[in-house]
């Protein structure tokens, strides 16, 4: 599957509101200590970092590790300002990068 | 799951457990713990929506030689045609003559129509188009075709799923009908409804049909599985629709 991702924003908060924001992502997180059916190792694909940019400000950062499930679910709470953009953007082994951009409306 | 919430730092929330029909009887959903329901409910936290996403965007995609997509011929998106269908499925494909599920039905249109080449069944971009078009059906009743060939199919996979298989003699009914609620070593058995599927299921860390399901179960009592494309497998799933009938479609399902 290419890589598919869902953010959940609300569509407008007032100014001052705190929401919670949702993302998920489709992404093996393949831990590297496991073999396949021949007994080669399987090697690791994990993502290694999650970041939020709120008009280019980073409100939010999370590293991921091998303990994490595939497709990972990550929510944070958003104290909204003004009318701006949510960058999100995921980083992970091998090169790995899938980005999203939504708008969050102060109203 | 557990993992998710402490990492979303999402809190609990105080749930009640009949969320699909209380009137209805339980299915895997009522036997669930409470996050992993709220999985299921909420679209924002079911991963399955990312095979959905997949599926919607492979509609509309061209594929095969005839360089047609889905939504050349069945409008553009699942909901414009396809609502209730696989709350219909297994169901006769009237070419071939017999009875085919959801899966195999998406790939007979992809050689008829698109003449592409058909997906191995349990394919990502195969699960997504079913789960896609299941996700039209969802609250919708199962309601299987009353036609001579999809009732010799239901009466084939109900002798199957009373019929002990493999090194431990074991037959569905001894665990889904006899001992639902109970558990098998530390998980409780469900009632082995198809209502789910395609399921998201936490074990598998991803989207599964319910062949694979059924091949889990078979592998768990040692017998040898039935070929995902055998006529046993499309009989089970044809006797597991009957039996569900008149329950209310979830799929797409969160299962632990």
């Amino acid at each position: 599957m290419a890589t598919r991702a869902i953010v959940s924003v609300p569509a407008t908060a007032s100014r001052g509101q705190v929401v919670e924001i949702r993302t998920l992502i489709s992404h093996p997180m393949e831990t590297g200590y496991r073999v396949d059916s021949e007994g080669r190792p399987i090697e690791r694909n994990i993502l290694r970092r999650f970041t939020c940019r709120y008009e280019g400000v980073v409100v939010f950062e999370a590293e991921l590790h091998t303990a994490i499930a595939a497709n990972p679910l990550i929510s944070f709470y958003l104290l909204v300002g003004d009318t701006g953009t949510l960058d999100f953007r995921w980083d992970g082994d091998h090169g790995f990068m899938h980005a999203e951009s939504v708008p969050i409306r102060a109203g | 799951m557990h993992r998710h919430s402490r990492l979303a730092g999402l809190i609990a929330l105080a749930l009640t457990t009949a969320g699909y029909g209380a009137d209805l009887q339980p299915t895997g959903f009522d036997f669930m713990s409470a996050p992993t329901q709220r999985m299921q409910r909420d679209d924002a936290l079911n991963p399955a929506m990312l095979w959905v996403q997949d599926g919607l965007a492979r509609w509309s995609q061209r594929e095969g030689a005839a360089s047609v997509s889905c939504a050349s011929c069945h409008g553009p998106t699942p909901r414009a045609q396809l609502v209730g269908v696989a709350a219909r499925y297994p169901a006769v494909d009237r070419e071939l003559g017999r009875v085919v599920d959801l899966g195999q039905r998406i790939n007979l249109c992809r050689q008829r129509h698109q003449r592409a080449e058909p997906w191995a069944l349990e394919d990502d971009a195969l699960l997504a188009l079913e789960v896609a078009i299941a996700l039209e059906s969802r609250g919708l009743p199962m309601a299987p075709p009353s036609e001579p060939l999809v009732m010799a199919a239901q009466a084939l996979g109900e002798q199957l799923w009373h019929k002990p298989m493999g090194q431990l003699d074991l037959a569905c009914d001894e665990c889904h009908d006899q001992r639902v609620g109970r558990r098998l070593a530390g998980s409780v058995i469900p009632p082995g409804n198809a209502v789910g599927y395609p399921t998201y299921r936490l074990e598998w860390q991803a989207l599964g049909s319910l062949r694979r399901r059924v091949r889990n179960c078979l592998s768990a009592v040692r017998a040898e599985p039935f070929a995902q494309d055998s006529p046993e497998m499309v009989a089970l799933q044809s006797y597991l629709a009957a039996r569900d009938r008149g329950l209310l479609l979830q799929a797409p399902a969160v299962r632990p």
